[in-house]
């Protein structure tokens, strides 16, 4: 059986690498400074994807829904062996919490359905909630798998996948179709082949190149479609900042107050001394 | 019961997990605040004899769900029951642990109620909420904090029902018992479908649980200025030493340096222990929001400037590689 398969990436801001450069004066973080990556569990998610395609056969879609940007992050997941690739961008889907993202995620994966397995990673790292995958499949009304470190059996409609719990695994077994969230232990990610690297690198969505050159692109397949919300058919008012049900009230920057601690130097005798002070004060 | 602030309550074998006893003790708080009804479900097997206990510990009324095929958490069946009793009863507020169970459970929730759910909180409180001309009147202030140097957002859901947030564990207290205490059990004796057991549990392998950061007196932790999972040793043997438990910064894990379960912050535990010695840490602020309540801080980083020295009371600018083997010796050369 040749599995239908649906890969949901998201970029989000490299929040690893929150380095002194990237802060302002008043502590905040300039996120545009920081460097755009695909979401680091998303690329586990697609390995997970890839392998079932190569072992039982199969397609790849993947889907982001992001600003214009978000193509690098389908570019990524083509040379990596996806075989098609959608983004989602509109104006109406910004500032989307994860039940509006939700809602234009189900309905561009219902548009071009059916699906037998969709892929999504365990977390996003600029938020980390978690959220999105079940709430997708909540949407589809399709059962989930979350937190999955394998697949390790598949066949027509049987799934036996193993699932990270607290302190240890579950295997679970259940039918297809389903959605699968997958974890940083899952399989590494295998890198993009050079070749598919060099030739995706130049794929652009329709609005971005000049017209004349449009006709080659199309023909070489490097046009990455691009879904607005009328392409997605999802209502406005349940997308982007006018669908989210969580509101920011407000943001606080936290002041943290000039106090100083009382300092000791790393010389023997000063260390000695901050020991003697925390044994003395039955610290430790 | 209309109205009311609900929490989820998780289970294993029998035991109550600590967070949703931490839950029942600020959504007691929450309750009492909105002069209306705490009330909590239970789902699982065996787990009647949990409800009198859950009544102690603050609940005015416990819906029991019990069920043979129910022993173990499973999506499908699990979140059928927890929508139709928020559906039944309407609470205006319903809090989860974000554990592995809860985070797969609150946002099926909240996506059948359509709802807003806000991730590891680390704050609920009440208040208003003005937007325009428009004022919403007591609701669930969801504190956390944003990605972003040192911001806290409050997030509100001011036109769904239930207002729906998840929490760590350690981020609030335990409630004491009350034996006296009276409330209803709600016995809900559920039918499952073949629908619901789609996916069954073939095989469980749980250990216990090794570490338990959030009772230990004495943590020592270490961040990204640690380099490596091989130089992570100097920061167990540390620990060993002054006979605390091991922790880490969420950039720590990733690295691979330790396990996840030691991960101190906004989204690994809330500790409060009596000492705490941060070790090549830079202080941002997911990670303070799990670890500034510890009596005593003691921060090693060679940046003077780290935010970390803002919240510790002894400071010292320097090298750990120097200075945890120096700790070491003067503690075992103490008289
Ligand atoms: C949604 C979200 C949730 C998060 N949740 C958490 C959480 O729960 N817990 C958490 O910890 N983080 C969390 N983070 C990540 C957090 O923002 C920081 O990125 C992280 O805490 C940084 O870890 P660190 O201090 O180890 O690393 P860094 O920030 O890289 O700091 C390393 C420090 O080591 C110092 N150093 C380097 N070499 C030495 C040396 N030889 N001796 C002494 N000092 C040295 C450096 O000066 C620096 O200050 C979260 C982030 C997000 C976006
Ligand atoms: N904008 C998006 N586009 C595509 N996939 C997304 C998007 N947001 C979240 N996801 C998927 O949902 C997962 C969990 O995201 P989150 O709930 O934000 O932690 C991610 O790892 C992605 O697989």
């Amino acid at each position: 059986m040749a599995y239908r398969m649906v890969c949901l990436m998201k970029q989000v801001p490299d929040t690893r690498n929150i380095t002194a450069d990237v802060l302002r004066e008043d502590g905040t973080v300039n996120r545009q400074a920081l460097p755009a990556v695909v979401n680091p569990d998303d690329l586990f998610a697609l390995e997970m994807a890839l392998d079932v395609k190569d072992k039982y056969g199969g397609e790849i879609t993947v889907m982001s829904m992001g600003p214009p940007a978000a193509i690098e992050v389908l570019r990524d997941a083509m040379s990596r062996g996806a075989d098609h690739a959608i983004l989602l961008t509109d104006k109406k889907f910004a500032g989307a919490d994860t039940l509006a993202t939700s809602h234009v995620l189900e309905s561009a994966i219902r548009k071009n359905g059916p699906f037998n397995l969709i892929f999504c990673g365990r977390q996003a790292i600029d938020g980390d909630t978690a959220q999105v995958g079940p709430q997708v499949a909540e949407k589809l009304d399709i059962p989930q798998v979350t937190f999955a470190e394998a697949i390790e059996f598949l066949d027509q409609d049987d799934i036996v996948i193993r699932r990270a719990i607290e302190g240890g695994f579950e295997r679970i077994r259940g039918r297809i179709p389903l959605l699968v969230t997958v974890t940083n232990a899952a399989a590494n990610p295998r890198p993009p082949s050079i070749k598919r690297k060099m030739f995706w690198k130049k794929a652009q969505t329709r609005s971005s190149v000049q017209s004349e050159e449009e006709g080659e692109m199309l023909e070489r397949g490097l046009l990455i479609p691009v879904w607005g919300l009328a392409e997605v058919g999802c209502a406005a008012e349940i997308c982007g900042f006018q669908g989210s049900e969580t509101w920011i009230k407000n943001v606080e920057n936290v002041k943290l107050t000039a106090h100083e601690p009382k300092s000791f130097d790393t010389s023997e005798t000063g260390i000695k001394e901050l020991i003697n002070e925390l044994i003395n004060e039955h610290i430790i | 019961m209309e109205n009311g602030v609900w929490v989820f309550i998780e289970s294993d074998s029998g035991t109550i997990a600590d967070v949703s006893l931490e839950l029942l003790w600020k959504g007691r708080e929450l309750a009492d605040q909105l002069r209306c009804e705490l009330g909590c479900f239970i789902i699982g097997h065996q787990v009647s004899d949990a409800a009198s206990d859950l009544i102690a510990y603050g609940a005015d009324m416990v819906c029991v769900a019990d069920h043979a095929q129910l022993v173990h958490y499973l999506t499908l069946p699990y979140t059928r029951i927890a929508v139709e009793l928020i559906k039944e009863y309407r609470p205006s507020i319903v809090l989860i642990g974000a554990t592995s169970t809860g985070r797969d459970l609150a946002p099926r929730i909240a996506s059948h109620m359509r709802t807003g759910l806000t991730a590891d909180c680390t704050d609920l409180q009440i208040g208003e909420y003005k937007f325009g001309k428009r004022i919403w009147k007591e609701l669930l202030w969801q504190i956390r904090p944003a990605f972003g140097g040192n911001v806290i957002a409050t997030i509100v859901t001011p036109e769904t029902k239930p207002q729906m947030a998840t929490v760590r564990e350690g981020v609030f207290r335990q409630p004491d018992a009350d034996p006296a205490r009276e409330g209803t059990v709600v016995d809900l004796k559920p039918t499952l479908t073949e629908q619901d057991l789609i996916f069954k549990i073939v095989e469980r392998v749980k250990a216990e649980k090794k570490v338990n950061l959030k009772s230990a007196r004495i943590i020592v932790a270490g961040g990204m200025g640690v380099g490596s999972k091989d130089n992570f040793e100097l920061v167990r043997e540390l620990a060993g030493v002054l006979g605390g438990e091991v922790g880490a910064t969420r950039a720590a894990v990733d690295a691979g340096f330790v396990d996840h379960e030691r991960q101190i912050g906004q989204t690994g535990v809330t500790v409060r222990p009596n000492l705490y010695v941060a070790c090549g840490i830079s202080g941002a602020i997911q990670h303070r929001a799990g670890m500034q309540e510890s009596s005593r801080i003691i921060a090693i980083n060679t940046d003077s400037d780290a935010p970390i020295f803002s919240v510790a009371h002894y400071g010292i600018t320097g090298d750990l590689n120097e200075v945890i083997p120096r700790m070491i010796k003067a503690y075992k050369e103490k008289d």
